[in-house]
């Protein structure tokens, strides 16, 4: 077993400029009002990953765990501190985010494919079986932007399932696919967990983070809360407090 | 802290790096099957929902083109130039391409917002496939000079058929510089945006596609403007291609008024626009680090 993702002291700050323009620059600066301001959206946080370890990221809304998740896929660079990844990296971090909406079905799968790392012949081959997952083979030469919310996630899911990477990252996109396209993905999931790849799941739901996940990482306004069993992360954010759940059919998956 | 003795590059699946290519453009050539489906897709998108489709990349230059030997040629009066709506011709192959590649390159970054933002890809990629569309655009366009070029008589010496590839990849290499930096600059600076519009005007005006060179020599004599004239890229790489297409149709090729060395000021561009190209890079690179955040 050996090390598949470290984060050393990492932090990521993002600043937004306020006053655009030359004009309201030069007014906020007579008023002595700041042009921009900044925020640290993770903050100095620090994790090793064992090859083959599902993480549930946990945290409420803003909390950052996108932020994390795209500085672990390279999308984003920390401003401190050090992000080791080993292997190819694929997943979901936004559903339409690989989509091109004037192109159709067939031909967003090789571009989202090729985008994954994928190569032609490695897309030809697994065509067939990105299609058959995503059960929208009579939506395949219609353009995407067509498609409902459920169907992006449907295709986006079977193709970053097919890119066989060694660390897998989901970030909440199995909130909108119906309930047995979620429990056919909970399965996939699964199955790439016994396979031995990394994966890092993002949901709210906690019974898909028990069911996926090996162990549980909370981030609260971007530092790492809690790190360690399911079941306490779980405890920690209060979310078994709640007996009125609107999950509670999520149980069945 | 140091992971030395965590990297063991012999696993079966790498080294532990950072994530994410740092390599630039070697990244965009590396991964050339992307290239291709994101150039494609941008010849499918352009056009898309027009009636016109592909030829309106024909209908706008061919405009300009029947505009420029129609007023200047007949009515302000250059026709006395000889074979002059081939002179105006071989100085827009040059020309648009510069300024297509400009005005689309600047935007590519910015219009691939969500790609930038989500995804992992080299974003050297996004200028790179401008300038690839481009060039398909205006592929047609080459044949047609050539099949232009050829009734008229055209009999190039190998003098003339060098100048020709020149001047094709010192604006190709120059616009690819122009294009990697503007796109970087108009993810934090909008206004970039509207300034490839007026550098599109000058580069019209200021290279000499309209009138000959001949009319700035006369009035500058080889002065500072002159010279100044002469260290633009697109202007030299106009007078290149004029070299080629437009000179070996002539009756006295030996009369032409081109700058002196010609080929060697070519060759000098050239080299400058692969140090512009470097310098860009390194640009991009630097901004690279800021564009999610300034994207949201």
């Amino acid at each position: 077993m050996s090390t598949s993702v470290i984060l050393d002291q990492v932090s990521k700050r993002f600043t937004l400029r306020d006053a655009r323009t030359l004009k309201r620059q030069i007014v906020a600066r007579a008023r002595r009002e700041p042009v921009s301001h900044s925020f640290l959206a993770v903050n100095d946080i620090s994790l090793e990953v064992e090859e083959g370890e599902s993480i549930g990221l946990m945290g409420l809304n803003g909390s950052g765990k996108s932020t994390l998740l795209r500085l672990i896929s390279g999308v984003l660079r920390p401003d401190d501190g050090l992000v080791l990844t080993r292997g190819r990296i694929a997943g979901l971090i936004e559903v339409s985010a690989g989509f091109h909406r004037q192109l159709t079905g067939r031909e967003n799968i090789y571009l989202n494919g090729a985008i994954m790392g994928m190569s032609e012949a490695e897309i030809n081959r697994k065509f067939d079986e990105i299609v058959d997952f995503s059960g929208i083979e009579r939506f395949l030469d219609q353009p995407v932007g067509s498609y409902s919310s459920g169907m992006f996630a449907r295709l986006g899911f079977s193709v970053s399932v097919a890119a066989e990477s060694d660390i897998f990252i989901i970030d909440e996109v199995l909130a909108v696919g119906d309930p047995p396209f979620k429990k056919k993905c909970i399965k996939k999931i699964q199955q790439i967990r016994d396979e031995g790849r990394t994966i890092f799941f993002v949901s709210h739901n906690t019974t898909q983070v028990k069911r996926i996940c090996s162990r549980a990482v909370v981030l609260e306004s971007g530092k790492l809360a809690f790190d360690g069993a399911v079941a306490d992360a779980i405890h920690h954010l209060h979310y078994d407090d709640d007996t009125d759940d609107f999950d509670a059919e999520g149980g069945e998956i | 802290m140091s992971h030395a003795g965590t990297l063991d590059p012999e696993h079966p699946h790498g080294p532990l790096q950072p994530p994410g290519d740092t390599t630039g453009l070697f990244g965009v050539f590396r991964r050339r099957y992307l290239l291709k489906l994101l150039v494609q897709k941008e010849v499918r998108v352009r056009y898309q929902a027009s009636v016109l489709g592909l030829a309106w990349s024909y209908i706008k230059p061919l405009v300009r083109f029947l505009t420029y030997v129609v007023i200047v040629g007949y009515v302000i009066g250059l026709k006395d130039l000889e074979n002059y709506p081939l002179h105006v011709f071989c100085g827009m192959m040059i020309v648009h391409f510069f300024t297509e590649t400009l005005s689309a390159g600047t935007k590519s970054v910015v219009k691939n917002k969500s790609l930038v933002n989500k995804m992992n890809v080299p974003r050297e990629m996004f200028p790179v496939a401008s300038l690839l569309v481009t060039s398909y655009h205006m592929f047609p366009q080459y044949v047609i000079l050539l099949i232009g070029c050829v009734l008229i008589g055209w009999s190039p010496g190998p003098m003339a058929l060098a100048a020709g590839v020149l001047s094709l990849v010192l604006i190709a290499t120059f616009s690819l510089a122009v294009g990697l930096a503007f796109s970087a600059l108009n993810v934090l600076y909008r206004d970039v945006q509207n300034f490839t519009e007026t550098i599109q005007l000058l580069v019209r005006w200021t290279t000499p596609m309209i009138y000959p060179f001949e009319l700035i020599a006369s009035r500058t004599n080889g002065n500072w403007v002159e010279q100044l004239y002469l260290c633009n890229p697109v202007a030299i790489a106009v007078m290149l291609a004029q070299r080629c297409f437009w000179v070996p149709t002539l009756d006295h090729p030996g009369e032409v008024v081109l700058p002196s060395h010609l080929m060697i000021r070519g060759v000098i561009m050239l080299a400058v626009s692969l140090v512009l190209v470097w310098l860009a890079q390194k640009l991009f690179s630097h901004l690279e680090g800021r564009f999610a955040e300034q994207m949201l």
